[in-house]
Parts: C-alpha cells; structure tokens; sequence
C-alpha cells in the first residue's frame, strides 16, 4: 500500500478500547444483578392473552394488579398460559419473557412507593397493547 | 450501461430478458414500487399512533397486520431487491463478464418475487415479520399466516438462487486478468452478503417448513402444548435474521464504496480495508444472533458470549466510516444528490452502530429490548443507512438508466426532508423507548410525555413522506422531460476518469451505450 494507515490503527485502538470498557462494565453490573437475594420473596407471575396473574407465596392471587411492600425484594417467576408475552415493569426496569412450557426469574427490590405500570412488552395479539396491569407499592 | 427511456422498447422486450440490466431494471422498479408501498402502511401507522384512541385504524387486527406487512415488505421487498438491482446492473460490469453467470436463473430469480409479494399482500398476516411460535402456531389466523409462510419460503429461495448467481459470477466469470483482491468494492460487497445469505438462508427455510407442519397440527416443534420449544424458533430465526441485518447493510455500505470516492474526486482510501472488513463482518455476523434473546430468560453466560459476539461487528464496521472519512479528508468534494445521501447515510450509520452497543450492553438491553429504542434503533440502520445509500444509487444509476438527468435542486430537497424526517423520528423513537412504550402496539394509554414524542414521530414521518413524494415525482418528470445527461460525465466532475464503468447494452446495437 502507498499510504501510511497508522491513524486507521489508532482509531480503530480507540474504538476497541471503548468497546472492551462497556463489554466489561456491563458484565460486571450484569453479573451483579443477575442473583436474587437469598430472602427474597417468590411471586409466580403467569401472562396469558391479555391479562397477568400474580400469586404470591401465602397462596393468595391477584388479577390485573399487584400489591408490594418497599424496600423488600422479590422474586418473580414468570410464565405464561398460551402465547409468549413479556412481563415489564419500565420503572424499575423489571423485564422478562413469558413462554409457556418455561418459568424464567427476574428480581427486583421497590425502592419507592406508588402505583406503576405493568406491560406486556411481547407482542401477543389482538388486545396485546392494552395487556396491562397495575403495581402498588406500599410503605410500611 | 443502458438508456432505457432514451431508446424505447417495448415492455415485454425487457421483462422476458434474461440480460442483466434489463433483470436489474426489473428489480429495480418492483423494489421501488414496494418501497411506496411499505411507505404508505407505515404513514398509515404512524398517524393511528399520533394521539391515544382509534385515529385512523378502527380495530387493533388492522394495526397489526399492516405493521407485519410493513416490515415484511421493507426488509424482503424492498431492501432486497434494490441490493439486487444494483448487484445486477454493475456485478457483471465490474468483473467484466458479458452478463450474469447463470441469466435465466436470475430472471427466474427475480420473477420469484411478485407472486410472494402477492402472498403476503393479500394474505397479511398479523404476527410481525418475526412471526414468533406460539402465537404463529395456535393464534394467528389462516389462511394468512400460510399465505406469509409460503410468501417468505419463495422469497428465501429467490434469494439464494441470485446469491448463488453473485457468487459464481464474481469467482468464476471474472476477467482472468482481474485478480479477485482487485475486484471493486461493491462487487466484493455482493461476494460477501451473498455467501451470507448461502450460509444463513437454509436455517430460516427449515424454520419456516416447521412452522407451517406446527400449523397443520402434524408436528409440534414449536408448540409447547405438545411438548415443543418456541425458543428454538427464535434461535432458527435469529441465527438467519441477523445475518440478515448484514446482507442488508453490505451492500449498501457497497453503493457508498461506488459513490465516495467519484464525488471526492478521490480513490478509496484502502482497499483492502474495505476488503477485510466486508470479510470480518461476514464472519462475526455468525456470532451475534441471541443478543435478540436475551430477556428469554438465557444465563449469564450465553448472555456474556453473545454481547462480546456482537461488539465484535463494531470495529469491521468503524473500518468502513473510516475508510468513507478518510477518502472525503481533503477531497475535491461536489455534494451532488447521490453523495448527500451516501454522507448522510454515513452519520446515521455510526448512530445506529452506537445504539447497538447500548442494546447488547446486557443490563441495558432489559431497558430497550421490545421497546420503541429497537424500532428507532433499526429503522436507523434500515431507512438511515440502507435506503439511504441505495436511494443515493438510485440518483446516481438515472443518467445512465434513463439518458436524463434528475433534477438536482428537488434531488437536495428530498435528501433534506429525509434527513431531517429521519433524525425526528428515529432519534425521538429511542428515547420514547427510554419512557418504556412497547413496540408493536395499536393503542396507548394518556401518557403525556408519550403523547408528546409520538407525535413528534408522526410529524418526523410525513416530513419523509413529502421527500419521498418529491422523489417519485421528480423520477417520473425526469424520465420523460430532465435535461438529457452527458452520460461521458453526467455529474460534472470533470472527467471520464470518475465513471470507470461504462458499458454498452447489446440490446441497444451498435452506438449506443
């Protein structure tokens, strides 16, 4: 090659180095939140066309919504009755597929009290977009 | 080249050539029309979406299968075909053959596409273009979803006869004298996605004959009911799909390669370069497909594995912006309409690689995944770097298709409109995904600030949409009455030297291009 390419080596140094810190940086918070705490409390969250259910581990269920305490951790074990369907919770970034046949984990902790929103982030069908419940987070 | 409207012939003649321009206009024209087409079903929903409440759609089933059709027209419609077209007017041109290698295979090849069009346009399914199991199995109704399945299998094939085609003409049909790392890039750019397309079409073909005996009650591969696995789909899916993403982008990335260094007046940075990237990103394109997987409950190390496959595409492809900067440094650059789009092209480009470090950074794909982000992540890829570089190519082949000029003054305008369109909408559409709103839905609830950001997007939409009336309109004026072109340099760079690739049509006899 006639030209020099030395600053095509830089730049592309630049850019792996980026690239290795956000890899690492991400497997490590990745790695951090990816184990529930050992206390947390299990709730069984089923999806099916086009409503949630949530039970929790005294036995008792919710339909549509869900009743939580703050600053208390909890483990949700997802599933789904008929199609996929993805159980979220924007606001405390709680995400996790619903697949029948599978119960995939997903933890979180409330750390403020209110009403939030539930979606189903999976499209599923017909009334998929209005597949929604409420979360209340209590304060005690 | 050829002159097709400066030297008249009658439709049928070019329809049932087998000449590779001739195949070229064909997939040209039909993947135009089905860029309005997709065009209009997504304006369509995009103005259901600009307030809470049924707007424009009256029912949610609607909705739904206008955004499948949408997608699917656009990815298999449009952004195939029109790599095609261009793969067909200048692959031969390039290795210097006489046509493609196999010319009835590629008719074949390209008159494979409207009767799938016709599956999926009167069938429209309403799975999304990703038709995911269950749903596609036990939900979805016929006889849509068997009319999209059959639709996409002759797609599929359609696809790997023309990459079998590319490949054999670049490796074997090339001028003996012309050794393969001479080979221009965008030659190379159709070597490498059509070995992609070879390598990753066949899962997909499986895939798809599963789903439609799952429907037909004989198997239960992906029917958990019966003891099936949906996550093997999306695995069969993704592992064609996000190659996929590259046999789009290659090409596109291909076209830039053609225009750059004409309207810098400059040669290609580094050729082998650009070489070594289309190759590694053909490779590490392999190595990415589950980061589409991650909230299906996978562990922390198939997670760790995919995101370092993914952030592995990122260097490959920053070679190439490079390469593209490098060329324009101290250039003598005419900002004429096809090098806008090829530059704008560029900026949107690095914007949607920098998303998708954000998407396969794993805490952060639980914010985006399935959210309005992904929709503005990949239409950046898909609108801002593929259509645009190919719309560019459209702005450079004219002359040389239609002897005319386009009008230069409504070519910027639409390259304005687009850019700006583009940045509203797919910028606003990331940080509406930030606010948590789904893809894929019909209606929302009274969010303000969702409010707000839709229909800033809707109004980022219909800027689009007036550059692209202006395109089709300023194409259709052009043809008949643009100022004829000087096809020895159409663009006024000042030389044949910038237009190595003339080339006369044997159908147009002797004297003419």
């Amino acid at each position: 090659m006639a030209h020099s390419n030395w600053a095509e080596w830089i730049y592309l140094g630049v850019v792996t180095a980026l690239l290795i810190y956000v890899g690492a940086e991400a497997w490590n918070v990745e790695r951090i939140i990816d184990h529930a705490p050992a206390d947390a409390e299990i709730i069984i969250v089923t999806g099916q066309q086009w409503f949630w259910t949530f039970e929790h581990e005294d036995g008792t269920k919710e339909v549509g919504e869900l009743h939580l305490k703050k600053d208390h951790a909890y483990k949700f074990e997802v599933t789904s009755k008929d199609v996929n369907h993805d159980f979220n919770i924007p606001e405390f970034v709680v995400l996790m597929d619903a697949i029948p046949g599978r119960i995939n984990t997903v933890w979180f902790s409330p750390n403020e009290a209110g009403e939030f929103e539930i979606q189903c982030r999976e499209y599923c069908g017909l009334i998929h977009y209005n597949m929604r419940a409420k979360l209340y987070v209590e304060d005690v | 080249m050829v002159l097709e409207l400066a030297r008249p012939r009658p439709i049928w003649q070019i329809m049932f050539s087998t000449h590779h321009t001739d195949v070229g206009l064909l997939y040209l024209v039909f993947s135009l029309l089905a860029m309005f087409v997709g065009g209009a079903m997504a304006i369509a929903l995009r103005v259901e979406l600009f307030a809470p409440g049924a707007q424009l759609i009256q029912d949610a089933m609607t909705y739904n299968r206008l955004f499948t059709a949408h997608g699917t027209t656009m990815i298999f419609l449009f952004l195939l075909p029109s790599a095609a077209a261009v793969g067909n007017y200048l692959v031969p041109i390039m290795v210097r053959y006489k046509d493609m290698a196999y010319p009835k295979l590629n008719a074949i090849a390209f008159w494979m596409i409207p009767p799938a069009a016709a599956l999926v346009w009167l069938g429209m399914a309403d799975f999304g273009w990703y038709a995911n199991p269950p749903y596609s199995v036990i939900s979805a109704p016929a006889p849509a979803a068997e009319m999209w399945i059959f639709g996409l299998k002759v797609l599929g094939v359609s696809s790997i006869l023309s990459s079998i085609n590319f490949v054999v003409t670049i490796l074997k049909c090339k001028h003996p004298d012309l050794s393969l790392g001479k080979v221009p890039l965008l030659a190379w750019s159709f070597l490498t996605s059509s070995i992609i397309v070879l390598a990753a079409m066949p899962t997909f073909a499986a895939a798809l004959l599963m789903l439609l005996t799952d429907r037909l009650g004989v198997s239960g591969f992906f029917n958990p009911a019966v003891g099936g696995d949906p996550i093997a789909y999306q695995h069969l899916f993704w592992f064609t799909f996000h190659p996929e993403v590259y046999v789009l982008v290659i090409p596109a990335i291909g076209m830039m390669y053609e225009i750059i260094p004409r309207f810098s007046r400059r040669p290609i940075f580094s050729h082998s370069s650009g070489v070594a990237a289309f190759i590694i990103l053909a490779l590490v394109s392999f190595a990415s497909w589950a980061h589409h997987m991650f909230a299906t409950g996978m562990s922390f190390t198939e997670k760790t594995v995919f995101m370092v496959g993914t952030l592995a595409a990122v260097p490959a492809s920053a070679m190439h912006v490079f390469n593209f900067l490098a060329t324009m440094w101290n250039g003598r650059i005419k900002f004429a309409t096809p090098m806008m789009f090829a530059v704008g092209g560029i900026a949107l480009f690095f914007a949607a690689g920098a998303g998708g470090v954000v998407n396969t950074a794993m805490p952060l794909d639980f914010i985006t995944h399935d959210s309005y982000w992904v929709v503005g992540h990949f239409h950046l890829f898909v609108f801002g770097t593929i259509a645009f570089g190919t719309i560019g190519f459209v702005y450079y082949l004219f002359p040389y298709i239609t002897g005319r000029m386009y009008n230069e003054k409504w070519g910027v305008v639409h390259f304005i409109l687009a850019f700006v369109g583009a940045c509203i909408t797919f910028f606003t559409q990331h940080i509406l995904g930030l606010f948590g709103m789904p893809r894929r839905i019909y209606d929302y609830p009274e969010i303000d600030a969702w409010i707000s950001m839709n229909q800033l997007v809707s109004v980022g939409a219909m800027i689009i949409l007036v550059g692209m009336v202006i395109f089709l309109g300023n194409m259709i004026y052009s043809m008949a009455k643009g100022k004829p072109a000087n096809l020895e340099d159409p663009f006024g760079l000042g030389g044949k030297y910038y237009y190595p690739f003339a080339q006369r049509n044997p159908q147009h006899g002797e004297g003419g291009y």
